[in-house]
Protein backbone atom coordinates (compact mmCIF):
# COMPACT_ATOMS: atom_id res chain seq x y z
CA UNK A 1 0.00 0.00 0.00
CA UNK A 2 1.40 3.36 -0.96
CA UNK A 3 1.17 6.42 1.25
CA UNK A 4 0.26 9.42 -0.78
CA UNK A 5 1.31 12.70 0.79
CA UNK A 6 -1.62 14.78 1.92
CA UNK A 7 -0.70 17.47 -0.57
CA UNK A 8 -1.46 15.16 -3.47
CA UNK A 9 -5.16 15.22 -2.68
CA UNK A 10 -5.10 18.98 -2.81
CA UNK A 11 -3.66 19.07 -6.25
CA UNK A 12 -5.22 15.94 -7.72
CA UNK A 13 -8.89 16.72 -8.32
CA UNK A 14 -9.59 13.03 -8.81
CA UNK A 15 -8.99 12.25 -5.17
CA UNK A 16 -12.11 13.12 -3.20
CA UNK A 17 -11.18 11.73 0.21
CA UNK A 18 -7.74 11.24 1.68
CA UNK A 19 -6.78 10.07 5.16
CA UNK A 20 -3.16 10.64 5.99
CA UNK A 21 -1.92 9.10 9.22
CA UNK A 22 -5.22 9.72 11.01
CA UNK A 23 -5.63 8.71 14.64
CA UNK A 24 -8.51 9.30 16.99
CA UNK A 25 -9.01 8.76 20.68
CA UNK A 26 -12.14 8.64 22.81
CA UNK A 27 -10.59 9.75 26.08
CA UNK A 28 -7.81 7.17 26.48
CA UNK A 29 -9.25 4.65 24.09
CA UNK A 30 -7.71 4.77 20.63
CA UNK A 31 -10.49 4.14 18.10
CA UNK A 32 -8.49 4.87 14.95
CA UNK A 33 -4.82 3.98 14.50
CA UNK A 34 -2.83 5.70 11.80
CA UNK A 35 -5.39 5.42 9.01
CA UNK A 36 -4.22 5.97 5.43
CA UNK A 37 -6.83 5.83 2.74
CA UNK A 38 -7.68 7.36 -0.63
CA UNK A 39 -11.03 7.46 -2.36
CA UNK A 40 -10.97 8.56 -5.97
CA UNK A 41 -13.71 10.14 -8.01
CA UNK A 42 -16.27 7.51 -9.01
CA UNK A 43 -14.85 4.84 -6.74
CA UNK A 44 -17.11 2.63 -4.63
CA UNK A 45 -15.39 1.60 -1.43
CA UNK A 46 -17.00 -0.91 0.88
CA UNK A 47 -15.77 -0.85 4.48
CA UNK A 48 -16.27 -3.94 6.58
CA UNK A 49 -14.92 -5.41 9.78
CA UNK A 50 -16.07 -6.67 13.16
CA UNK A 51 -18.26 -4.55 15.38
CA UNK A 52 -16.28 -1.95 17.31
CA UNK A 53 -13.41 -1.94 14.83
CA UNK A 54 -13.81 1.77 14.08
CA UNK A 55 -15.75 1.72 10.80
CA UNK A 56 -18.32 4.27 11.91
CA UNK A 57 -15.71 6.44 13.56
CA UNK A 58 -13.65 6.52 10.38
CA UNK A 59 -16.52 7.34 8.05
CA UNK A 60 -17.81 9.98 10.47
CA UNK A 61 -14.43 11.66 10.46
CA UNK A 62 -14.92 12.40 6.76
CA UNK A 63 -17.62 14.97 7.51
CA UNK A 64 -16.30 15.59 11.00
CA UNK A 65 -19.21 14.28 13.01
CA UNK A 66 -16.20 12.96 14.90
CA UNK A 67 -13.01 14.98 15.09
CA UNK A 68 -9.63 13.31 14.71
CA UNK A 69 -6.66 14.26 16.85
CA UNK A 70 -3.74 13.35 14.65
CA UNK A 71 -3.16 13.25 10.93
CA UNK A 72 -4.77 15.07 8.05
CA UNK A 73 -8.06 14.51 6.25
CA UNK A 74 -8.81 16.14 2.91
CA UNK A 75 -12.26 16.04 1.36
CA UNK A 76 -12.86 17.47 -2.09
CA UNK A 77 -9.59 19.36 -1.91
CA UNK A 78 -10.26 20.96 1.47
CA UNK A 79 -8.64 20.04 4.72
CA UNK A 80 -11.34 19.30 7.27
CA UNK A 81 -10.52 20.54 10.69
CA UNK A 82 -11.93 23.13 13.02
CA UNK A 83 -13.04 25.99 10.78
CA UNK A 84 -16.83 25.86 10.83
CA UNK A 85 -17.41 27.71 7.55
CA UNK A 86 -15.05 25.42 5.66
CA UNK A 87 -16.65 22.44 7.33
CA UNK A 88 -20.15 23.47 6.26
CA UNK A 89 -18.90 23.67 2.66
CA UNK A 90 -17.43 20.20 2.91
CA UNK A 91 -20.58 18.78 4.42
CA UNK A 92 -22.61 20.15 1.52
CA UNK A 93 -20.44 18.12 -0.85
CA UNK A 94 -20.74 14.98 1.23
CA UNK A 95 -24.08 13.22 1.69
CA UNK A 96 -24.50 10.90 4.63
CA UNK A 97 -26.96 8.11 5.32
CA UNK A 98 -27.23 6.72 8.84
CA UNK A 99 -28.13 3.34 10.21
CA UNK A 100 -31.11 4.81 12.08
CA UNK A 101 -32.35 7.05 9.20
CA UNK A 102 -32.51 10.17 11.40
CA UNK A 103 -35.23 11.83 9.37
CA UNK A 104 -36.63 15.00 10.94
CA UNK A 105 -39.85 13.77 12.55
CA UNK A 106 -41.54 17.18 12.71
CA UNK A 107 -41.24 17.78 8.97
CA UNK A 108 -43.04 16.20 6.05
CA UNK A 109 -41.07 13.99 3.68
CA UNK A 110 -40.89 16.84 1.19
CA UNK A 111 -39.68 19.30 3.82
CA UNK A 112 -37.05 16.82 4.98
CA UNK A 113 -35.59 16.85 1.49
CA UNK A 114 -35.97 20.57 0.73
CA UNK A 115 -34.57 21.87 4.01
CA UNK A 116 -30.89 21.78 3.10
CA UNK A 117 -31.26 23.27 -0.40
CA UNK A 118 -33.48 26.06 0.92
CA UNK A 119 -31.19 26.94 3.82
CA UNK A 120 -27.79 26.27 2.32
CA UNK A 121 -28.02 27.45 -1.25
CA UNK A 122 -31.01 29.73 -0.74
CA UNK A 123 -33.19 28.09 -3.36
CA UNK A 124 -36.76 29.28 -3.57
CA UNK A 125 -39.47 26.95 -2.29
CA UNK A 126 -40.55 26.18 -5.84
CA UNK A 127 -37.07 25.29 -7.07
CA UNK A 128 -36.36 23.25 -3.96
CA UNK A 129 -39.63 21.34 -4.28
CA UNK A 130 -38.82 20.53 -7.87
CA UNK A 131 -35.41 19.14 -6.96
CA UNK A 132 -36.83 17.26 -3.97
CA UNK A 133 -39.56 15.64 -6.04
CA UNK A 134 -36.98 14.65 -8.64
CA UNK A 135 -34.92 12.79 -6.05
CA UNK A 136 -37.95 11.34 -4.29
CA UNK A 137 -38.99 10.05 -7.69
CA UNK A 138 -35.61 8.43 -8.10
CA UNK A 139 -35.94 6.58 -4.81
CA UNK A 140 -39.52 5.80 -5.83
CA UNK A 141 -41.28 7.46 -2.98
CA UNK A 142 -42.58 10.72 -4.47
CA UNK A 143 -46.16 9.61 -3.80
CA UNK A 144 -45.48 9.83 -0.06
CA UNK A 145 -44.11 13.38 -0.18
CA UNK A 146 -46.78 14.86 2.07
CA UNK A 147 -46.60 12.21 4.76
CA UNK A 148 -44.50 12.35 7.91
CA UNK A 149 -41.56 10.05 8.63
CA UNK A 150 -43.43 8.12 11.32
CA UNK A 151 -46.01 7.09 8.72
CA UNK A 152 -43.42 5.30 6.56
CA UNK A 153 -41.79 1.90 6.86
CA UNK A 154 -38.09 1.62 7.69
CA UNK A 155 -37.13 0.91 4.10
CA UNK A 156 -39.12 3.88 2.88
CA UNK A 157 -37.58 6.14 5.51
CA UNK A 158 -34.10 5.09 4.52
CA UNK A 159 -34.85 5.85 0.87
CA UNK A 160 -36.06 9.29 1.89
CA UNK A 161 -32.82 9.75 3.82
CA UNK A 162 -30.92 8.96 0.64
CA UNK A 163 -33.01 11.49 -1.30
CA UNK A 164 -32.39 14.07 1.42
CA UNK A 165 -28.64 13.59 1.07
CA UNK A 166 -28.79 13.67 -2.73
CA UNK A 167 -30.76 16.91 -2.79
CA UNK A 168 -27.57 18.84 -1.99
CA UNK A 169 -26.02 17.27 -5.13
CA UNK A 170 -23.07 15.89 -3.19
CA UNK A 171 -19.88 14.62 -4.84
CA UNK A 172 -19.51 11.80 -2.33
CA UNK A 173 -22.05 9.68 -0.47
CA UNK A 174 -21.26 8.06 2.87
CA UNK A 175 -23.37 5.15 4.12
CA UNK A 176 -23.00 3.84 7.66
CA UNK A 177 -24.69 0.43 7.80
CA UNK A 178 -27.74 1.72 5.92
CA UNK A 179 -29.57 -1.62 6.05
CA UNK A 180 -28.69 -2.88 9.53
CA UNK A 181 -31.80 -1.45 11.19
CA UNK A 182 -34.16 -2.76 8.53
CA UNK A 183 -36.45 -5.75 8.51
CA UNK A 184 -35.05 -8.32 6.06
CA UNK A 185 -37.76 -7.81 3.47
CA UNK A 186 -36.88 -4.12 3.19
CA UNK A 187 -33.15 -4.47 2.76
CA UNK A 188 -33.28 -4.98 -0.97
CA UNK A 189 -35.31 -1.90 -1.79
CA UNK A 190 -32.56 0.19 -0.18
CA UNK A 191 -29.69 -1.75 -1.71
CA UNK A 192 -31.34 -1.40 -5.13
CA UNK A 193 -31.37 2.36 -4.81
CA UNK A 194 -27.71 2.32 -3.76
CA UNK A 195 -26.76 0.08 -6.65
CA UNK A 196 -28.49 2.40 -9.07
CA UNK A 197 -26.61 5.30 -7.57
CA UNK A 198 -23.34 3.43 -8.04
CA UNK A 199 -24.23 2.68 -11.65
CA UNK A 200 -24.65 6.39 -12.27
CA UNK A 201 -21.06 6.90 -11.16
CA UNK A 202 -21.54 8.32 -7.66
CA UNK A 203 -18.48 8.16 -5.45
CA UNK A 204 -19.46 6.08 -2.44
CA UNK A 205 -18.04 4.93 0.84
CA UNK A 206 -20.25 2.25 2.34
CA UNK A 207 -19.96 0.55 5.70
CA UNK A 208 -21.94 -2.66 5.36
CA UNK A 209 -22.06 -6.33 6.13
CA UNK A 210 -23.97 -7.04 2.93
CA UNK A 211 -21.28 -8.97 1.10
CA UNK A 212 -23.60 -9.57 -1.84
CA UNK A 213 -23.76 -5.82 -2.33
CA UNK A 214 -19.99 -5.55 -1.97
CA UNK A 215 -19.46 -8.27 -4.59
CA UNK A 216 -21.79 -6.59 -7.01
CA UNK A 217 -20.97 -2.94 -6.56
CA UNK A 218 -17.62 -2.35 -4.85
CA UNK A 219 -14.43 -1.41 -6.60
CA UNK A 220 -12.45 -1.78 -3.45
CA UNK A 221 -12.93 -3.39 -0.05
CA UNK A 222 -11.42 -1.99 3.13
CA UNK A 223 -11.26 -4.36 6.06
CA UNK A 224 -10.84 -2.83 9.49
CA UNK A 225 -9.90 -4.37 12.80
CA UNK A 226 -9.12 -2.76 16.14
CA UNK A 227 -8.96 0.72 14.65
CA UNK A 228 -6.60 -0.23 11.84
CA UNK A 229 -7.10 -0.65 8.13
CA UNK A 230 -6.01 -4.28 7.83
CA UNK A 231 -6.86 -4.80 4.19
CA UNK A 232 -7.34 -2.33 1.40
CA UNK A 233 -7.59 -4.15 -1.87
CA UNK A 234 -9.65 -4.59 -5.01
CA UNK A 235 -12.88 -6.49 -4.68
CA UNK A 236 -11.54 -9.45 -6.63
CA UNK A 237 -8.45 -9.71 -4.51
CA UNK A 238 -10.52 -9.54 -1.35
CA UNK A 239 -13.00 -12.20 -2.33
CA UNK A 240 -10.66 -14.59 -4.09
CA UNK A 241 -7.73 -14.91 -1.79
CA UNK A 242 -5.14 -12.24 -1.15
CA UNK A 243 -6.53 -11.45 2.27
CA UNK A 244 -5.08 -11.82 5.71
CA UNK A 245 -6.08 -14.21 8.40
CA UNK A 246 -8.35 -11.87 10.30
CA UNK A 247 -10.29 -10.90 7.22
CA UNK A 248 -10.56 -14.60 6.41
CA UNK A 249 -12.10 -15.34 9.79
CA UNK A 250 -14.43 -12.35 9.61
CA UNK A 251 -15.61 -13.27 6.15
CA UNK A 252 -16.25 -16.89 6.99
CA UNK A 253 -18.29 -15.75 9.97
CA UNK A 254 -20.60 -13.40 8.14
CA UNK A 255 -20.93 -15.54 5.05
CA UNK A 256 -22.39 -18.32 7.19
CA UNK A 257 -25.52 -16.27 7.62
CA UNK B 1 -69.02 -9.63 14.72
CA UNK B 2 -68.48 -9.60 18.47
CA UNK B 3 -69.69 -6.86 20.76
CA UNK B 4 -67.00 -5.06 22.74
CA UNK B 5 -67.16 -6.10 26.37
CA UNK B 6 -69.34 -3.81 28.46
CA UNK B 7 -67.20 -1.59 30.63
CA UNK B 8 -68.26 -1.79 34.27
CA UNK B 9 -69.76 1.57 35.29
CA UNK B 10 -67.61 3.48 37.67
CA UNK B 11 -69.67 3.72 40.83
CA UNK B 12 -69.00 5.17 44.22
CA UNK B 13 -68.70 2.39 46.76
CA UNK B 14 -69.42 2.39 50.45
CA UNK B 15 -65.75 3.11 51.17
CA UNK B 16 -65.98 6.29 49.11
CA UNK B 17 -69.01 7.46 51.05
CA UNK B 18 -67.19 6.85 54.33
CA UNK B 19 -64.29 8.98 53.09
CA UNK B 20 -66.64 11.78 52.04
CA UNK B 21 -68.35 11.52 55.41
CA UNK B 22 -65.06 11.87 57.27
CA UNK B 23 -64.07 14.94 55.27
CA UNK B 24 -67.53 16.41 55.93
CA UNK B 25 -67.14 15.83 59.68
CA UNK B 26 -63.78 17.59 59.72
CA UNK B 27 -65.18 20.59 57.82
CA UNK B 28 -68.23 20.72 60.09
CA UNK B 29 -65.96 20.68 63.13
CA UNK B 30 -63.87 23.52 61.74
CA UNK B 31 -67.01 25.56 61.06
CA UNK B 32 -68.25 24.82 64.57
CA UNK B 33 -64.98 25.93 66.13
CA UNK B 34 -65.05 29.16 64.17
CA UNK B 35 -68.70 30.02 64.78
CA UNK B 36 -69.29 28.80 68.31
CA UNK B 37 -65.93 28.87 69.99
CA UNK B 38 -64.36 31.91 68.34
CA UNK B 39 -67.74 33.64 68.22
CA UNK B 40 -66.69 35.08 64.89
CA UNK B 41 -68.92 37.67 63.33
CA UNK B 42 -69.08 36.87 59.62
CA UNK B 43 -69.56 39.74 57.22
CA UNK B 44 -69.06 38.68 53.61
CA UNK B 45 -70.65 41.63 51.87
CA UNK B 46 -68.23 44.07 53.46
CA UNK B 47 -65.28 42.28 51.89
CA UNK B 48 -67.12 41.47 48.72
CA UNK B 49 -67.49 45.18 48.12
CA UNK B 50 -63.75 45.23 47.67
CA UNK B 51 -64.08 42.85 44.77
CA UNK B 52 -66.81 44.74 43.01
CA UNK B 53 -69.24 47.37 44.28
CA UNK B 54 -72.36 49.13 43.09
CA UNK B 55 -71.83 52.79 42.42
CA UNK B 56 -75.13 54.60 43.18
CA UNK B 57 -74.21 57.71 41.20
CA UNK B 58 -73.41 56.08 37.89
CA UNK B 59 -75.70 53.12 38.62
CA UNK B 60 -72.96 50.70 37.59
CA UNK B 61 -70.91 47.92 39.06
CA UNK B 62 -67.32 49.07 39.50
CA UNK B 63 -64.36 46.73 40.00
CA UNK B 64 -62.61 47.42 43.26
CA UNK B 65 -59.20 46.76 44.82
CA UNK B 66 -59.25 42.97 44.75
CA UNK B 67 -60.24 42.74 41.08
CA UNK B 68 -57.59 45.31 40.26
CA UNK B 69 -55.19 43.17 42.27
CA UNK B 70 -55.95 40.08 40.27
CA UNK B 71 -55.53 42.09 37.07
CA UNK B 72 -52.08 43.16 38.27
CA UNK B 73 -51.31 39.55 39.19
CA UNK B 74 -52.23 38.49 35.66
CA UNK B 75 -50.14 41.25 34.11
CA UNK B 76 -47.22 40.30 36.32
CA UNK B 77 -47.54 36.63 35.39
CA UNK B 78 -47.81 37.50 31.70
CA UNK B 79 -44.70 39.69 31.50
CA UNK B 80 -42.71 37.62 33.95
CA UNK B 81 -43.44 34.50 31.87
CA UNK B 82 -42.29 36.18 28.68
CA UNK B 83 -39.06 37.39 30.25
CA UNK B 84 -38.55 34.13 32.16
CA UNK B 85 -39.10 32.09 28.99
CA UNK B 86 -36.48 34.19 27.20
CA UNK B 87 -34.02 33.74 30.06
CA UNK B 88 -34.90 30.05 30.22
CA UNK B 89 -34.40 29.54 26.49
CA UNK B 90 -30.93 31.11 26.52
CA UNK B 91 -29.83 29.61 29.84
CA UNK B 92 -31.35 26.23 28.98
CA UNK B 93 -29.38 26.17 25.75
CA UNK B 94 -26.24 27.19 27.64
CA UNK B 95 -26.84 24.30 30.06
CA UNK B 96 -26.40 21.89 27.15
CA UNK B 97 -23.52 23.78 25.55
CA UNK B 98 -20.16 22.21 24.85
CA UNK B 99 -18.49 25.35 26.22
CA UNK B 100 -17.55 24.90 29.86
CA UNK B 101 -17.88 28.60 30.80
CA UNK B 102 -21.41 28.74 29.38
CA UNK B 103 -22.36 25.59 31.27
CA UNK B 104 -20.91 26.97 34.51
CA UNK B 105 -22.69 30.31 34.25
CA UNK B 106 -26.09 28.76 33.63
CA UNK B 107 -25.51 26.08 36.26
CA UNK B 108 -24.63 28.72 38.86
CA UNK B 109 -27.76 30.68 38.04
CA UNK B 110 -30.01 27.65 38.42
CA UNK B 111 -28.39 26.47 41.64
CA UNK B 112 -28.41 29.95 43.13
CA UNK B 113 -32.13 30.33 42.61
CA UNK B 114 -32.99 26.82 43.66
CA UNK B 115 -31.06 26.92 46.90
CA UNK B 116 -32.11 30.28 48.27
CA UNK B 117 -35.61 30.77 49.70
CA UNK B 118 -37.70 32.66 47.13
CA UNK B 119 -38.43 35.49 49.54
CA UNK B 120 -34.76 36.09 50.25
CA UNK B 121 -33.97 35.95 46.56
CA UNK B 122 -36.71 38.45 45.79
CA UNK B 123 -35.52 40.85 48.52
CA UNK B 124 -31.95 40.77 47.25
CA UNK B 125 -32.88 41.33 43.66
CA UNK B 126 -35.52 43.90 44.43
CA UNK B 127 -33.11 46.14 46.26
CA UNK B 128 -30.53 45.70 43.55
CA UNK B 129 -33.09 46.31 40.80
CA UNK B 130 -34.88 49.25 42.31
CA UNK B 131 -31.69 50.81 43.66
CA UNK B 132 -29.36 50.31 40.71
CA UNK B 133 -30.87 48.92 37.56
CA UNK B 134 -34.11 50.86 37.30
CA UNK B 135 -32.52 54.31 37.55
CA UNK B 136 -29.85 53.11 35.13
CA UNK B 137 -32.29 52.19 32.38
CA UNK B 138 -34.41 55.20 33.18
CA UNK B 139 -37.69 53.48 33.96
CA UNK B 140 -38.39 56.05 36.65
CA UNK B 141 -38.15 58.84 34.11
CA UNK B 142 -40.91 57.71 31.77
CA UNK B 143 -43.13 60.58 30.78
CA UNK B 144 -46.13 60.09 33.04
CA UNK B 145 -48.20 62.42 30.91
CA UNK B 146 -47.21 61.10 27.49
CA UNK B 147 -49.97 60.05 25.10
CA UNK B 148 -49.01 56.38 25.08
CA UNK B 149 -48.53 56.17 28.82
CA UNK B 150 -52.00 57.55 29.40
CA UNK B 151 -53.65 55.39 26.76
CA UNK B 152 -55.84 52.45 27.63
CA UNK B 153 -53.46 50.12 25.82
CA UNK B 154 -50.72 51.01 28.27
CA UNK B 155 -53.10 50.54 31.18
CA UNK B 156 -54.19 47.13 29.94
CA UNK B 157 -50.61 45.99 29.48
CA UNK B 158 -48.88 47.51 32.50
CA UNK B 159 -51.53 48.89 34.83
CA UNK B 160 -51.37 52.25 36.55
CA UNK B 161 -48.55 54.36 35.03
CA UNK B 162 -47.73 55.82 38.45
CA UNK B 163 -46.81 52.33 39.63
CA UNK B 164 -44.93 51.41 36.45
CA UNK B 165 -41.43 51.15 37.89
CA UNK B 166 -42.78 49.22 40.83
CA UNK B 167 -44.51 46.86 38.41
CA UNK B 168 -41.41 46.37 36.25
CA UNK B 169 -39.29 45.61 39.30
CA UNK B 170 -41.78 43.01 40.48
CA UNK B 171 -42.07 41.38 37.07
CA UNK B 172 -38.28 41.23 36.68
CA UNK B 173 -37.80 39.70 40.12
CA UNK B 174 -40.35 37.03 39.36
CA UNK B 175 -38.89 36.44 35.91
CA UNK B 176 -35.38 35.95 37.25
CA UNK B 177 -36.73 33.56 39.80
CA UNK B 178 -38.95 31.50 37.50
CA UNK B 179 -36.37 31.68 34.72
CA UNK B 180 -34.28 29.15 36.61
CA UNK B 181 -37.08 26.61 36.58
CA UNK B 182 -37.78 27.26 32.91
CA UNK B 183 -34.05 26.83 32.26
CA UNK B 184 -34.32 23.29 33.56
CA UNK B 185 -37.46 22.63 31.51
CA UNK B 186 -35.69 23.86 28.37
CA UNK B 187 -32.58 21.84 29.15
CA UNK B 188 -34.65 18.68 29.52
CA UNK B 189 -36.45 19.50 26.26
CA UNK B 190 -33.21 19.98 24.34
CA UNK B 191 -31.63 16.89 25.83
CA UNK B 192 -34.63 14.82 24.82
CA UNK B 193 -33.64 15.37 21.17
CA UNK B 194 -31.56 12.40 20.10
CA UNK B 195 -27.97 12.74 18.97
CA UNK B 196 -29.00 11.49 15.53
CA UNK B 197 -31.06 14.62 14.92
CA UNK B 198 -28.08 16.89 15.56
CA UNK B 199 -25.89 14.73 13.37
CA UNK B 200 -28.33 14.53 10.48
CA UNK B 201 -28.82 18.29 10.59
CA UNK B 202 -25.09 18.94 10.61
CA UNK B 203 -24.41 16.34 7.96
CA UNK B 204 -26.54 18.16 5.38
CA UNK B 205 -24.41 21.25 6.02
CA UNK B 206 -26.77 23.42 8.04
CA UNK B 207 -25.14 26.26 9.96
CA UNK B 208 -25.18 25.95 13.77
CA UNK B 209 -27.94 28.57 13.97
CA UNK B 210 -30.09 26.74 11.43
CA UNK B 211 -29.54 23.44 13.22
CA UNK B 212 -31.08 25.00 16.31
CA UNK B 213 -33.79 26.94 14.53
CA UNK B 214 -34.99 24.26 12.12
CA UNK B 215 -34.33 21.00 13.92
CA UNK B 216 -33.68 21.27 17.63
CA UNK B 217 -35.98 24.03 18.90
CA UNK B 218 -39.10 23.03 16.95
CA UNK B 219 -38.86 19.53 18.38
CA UNK B 220 -37.86 20.67 21.84
CA UNK B 221 -40.72 23.16 21.99
CA UNK B 222 -43.28 20.37 21.74
CA UNK B 223 -41.72 18.73 24.76
CA UNK B 224 -41.36 22.05 26.55
CA UNK B 225 -44.82 23.56 26.11
CA UNK B 226 -46.82 21.38 28.53
CA UNK B 227 -44.45 21.83 31.50
CA UNK B 228 -44.06 25.50 30.55
CA UNK B 229 -47.84 25.95 30.80
CA UNK B 230 -47.69 24.33 34.22
CA UNK B 231 -44.90 26.70 35.19
CA UNK B 232 -47.10 29.64 34.16
CA UNK B 233 -49.70 28.52 36.67
CA UNK B 234 -47.03 28.05 39.32
CA UNK B 235 -45.85 31.55 38.52
CA UNK B 236 -49.33 32.98 39.15
CA UNK B 237 -49.24 31.43 42.61
CA UNK B 238 -45.61 32.36 43.25
CA UNK B 239 -46.36 35.95 42.30
CA UNK B 240 -47.94 36.34 45.74
CA UNK B 241 -44.46 36.71 47.24
CA UNK B 242 -43.78 39.98 45.46
CA UNK B 243 -46.41 41.47 47.77
CA UNK B 244 -43.51 41.56 50.23
CA UNK B 245 -41.76 44.16 48.10
CA UNK B 246 -44.96 46.20 47.89
CA UNK B 247 -46.00 45.26 44.38
CA UNK B 248 -49.71 45.98 44.38
CA UNK B 249 -50.98 42.63 43.22
CA UNK B 250 -53.76 40.51 44.69
CA UNK B 251 -52.05 39.35 47.87
CA UNK B 252 -50.68 42.79 48.70
CA UNK B 253 -54.08 44.40 48.27
CA UNK B 254 -55.69 41.57 50.23
CA UNK B 255 -53.55 42.38 53.26
CA UNK B 256 -54.72 45.97 52.99
CA UNK B 257 -58.36 44.96 52.68
CA UNK B 258 -58.00 42.53 55.59
CA UNK B 259 -56.58 45.21 57.85
CA UNK B 260 -59.04 47.97 56.90
CA UNK B 261 -62.09 45.73 57.22
CA UNK B 262 -60.64 43.55 60.01
CA UNK B 263 -62.48 40.71 58.23
CA UNK B 264 -59.46 38.45 57.92
CA UNK B 265 -61.21 35.13 57.24
CA UNK B 266 -63.56 36.48 54.61
CA UNK B 267 -60.80 38.35 52.81
CA UNK B 268 -58.44 35.43 52.55
CA UNK B 269 -61.14 32.94 51.67
CA UNK B 270 -62.34 35.20 48.86
CA UNK B 271 -58.78 35.81 47.69
CA UNK B 272 -58.04 32.09 47.84
CA UNK B 273 -61.13 31.43 45.75
CA UNK B 274 -60.01 34.05 43.23
CA UNK B 275 -56.58 32.43 42.85
CA UNK B 276 -58.23 29.03 42.59
CA UNK B 277 -60.62 30.07 39.84
CA UNK B 278 -57.82 31.73 37.91
CA UNK B 279 -55.34 28.86 38.16
CA UNK B 280 -57.90 26.13 37.67
CA UNK B 281 -59.27 27.84 34.56
CA UNK B 282 -55.81 28.04 33.05
CA UNK B 283 -55.08 24.43 33.97
CA UNK B 284 -58.29 23.30 32.28
CA UNK B 285 -57.61 25.46 29.22
CA UNK B 286 -54.04 24.17 28.83
CA UNK B 287 -55.27 20.62 29.32
CA UNK B 288 -57.74 21.06 26.48
CA UNK B 289 -55.15 22.65 24.21
CA UNK B 290 -52.71 19.83 24.87
CA UNK B 291 -55.29 17.18 24.07
CA UNK B 292 -56.24 19.01 20.90
CA UNK B 293 -52.68 19.32 19.66
CA UNK B 294 -52.13 15.64 20.41
CA UNK B 295 -55.10 14.79 18.26
CA UNK B 296 -53.94 17.18 15.53
CA UNK B 297 -50.74 15.19 15.37
CA UNK B 298 -53.00 12.14 15.08
N1 LIG C 1 -18.73 8.51 21.45
C1 LIG C 1 -17.91 7.53 21.86
N2 LIG C 1 -17.33 7.58 23.08
C2 LIG C 1 -16.49 6.60 23.48
N3 LIG C 1 -16.16 5.53 22.75
C3 LIG C 1 -16.70 5.42 21.53
C4 LIG C 1 -17.61 6.40 21.02
N4 LIG C 1 -17.99 6.04 19.78
C5 LIG C 1 -17.35 4.86 19.54
N5 LIG C 1 -16.58 4.49 20.57
C6 LIG C 1 -15.75 3.29 20.63
O1 LIG C 1 -14.89 3.30 19.53
C7 LIG C 1 -14.78 2.00 18.97
C8 LIG C 1 -15.14 2.02 17.51
O2 LIG C 1 -16.53 2.31 17.41
P1 LIG C 1 -17.26 2.35 16.01
O3 LIG C 1 -16.50 3.22 15.09
O4 LIG C 1 -18.67 2.72 16.27
O5 LIG C 1 -17.18 0.84 15.56
P2 LIG C 1 -17.94 0.12 14.38
O6 LIG C 1 -18.74 1.12 13.64
O7 LIG C 1 -16.85 -0.52 13.56
O8 LIG C 1 -18.79 -0.93 15.03
C9 LIG C 1 -15.68 1.09 19.79
O9 LIG C 1 -14.89 0.38 20.69
C10 LIG C 1 -16.56 2.04 20.53
O10 LIG C 1 -16.88 1.53 21.80
MG1 LIG D 1 -20.88 1.29 13.46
Amino acid sequence: MTHTPATASKTDPNILISFDGVSKWFDNFQALRDINLLVKQGERVVVCGPSGSGKSTMIRCVNQLETHQRGVIHVCGREVYGNMKELEKVRREVGMVFQSFNLFPHMSILENVTLAPVRNIKLSRGEANEIALHYLERVQIADQADKFPSQLSGGQQQRVAIARALAMKPRVMLFDEPTSALDPEMINEVLDVMTELADEGMTMMVVTHEMGFAREVADRVVFMDEGRVEENCSKDEFFTGGRGERAQIFLSKILQH
Amino acid sequence: MTEPPVQPRRRLTIVDYICFGLVGVIIAYAVYRVSDVLVYNWNWSRVFNFVIYYDEETARYVPNLLLEGIATTLRLAFWATIVAATIGLVMGYMRTSKNLAMRMISRCYVELVRNIPPVVFIFIFYFFLSGQLMPLIGIDDIDKHGDFVNSSVFYTLFGDPRLFSNFVAGALCLALFEGAYITEIVRAGIQSITKGQWEAARAVGLSPLNVLRDIIFPQAIRKILPPLAGQFITLIKDSAIVSLISIQELTFLATEVASTTTKVFETWIIVGAMYFVLCYSFATLFGHLEKRSMRARR
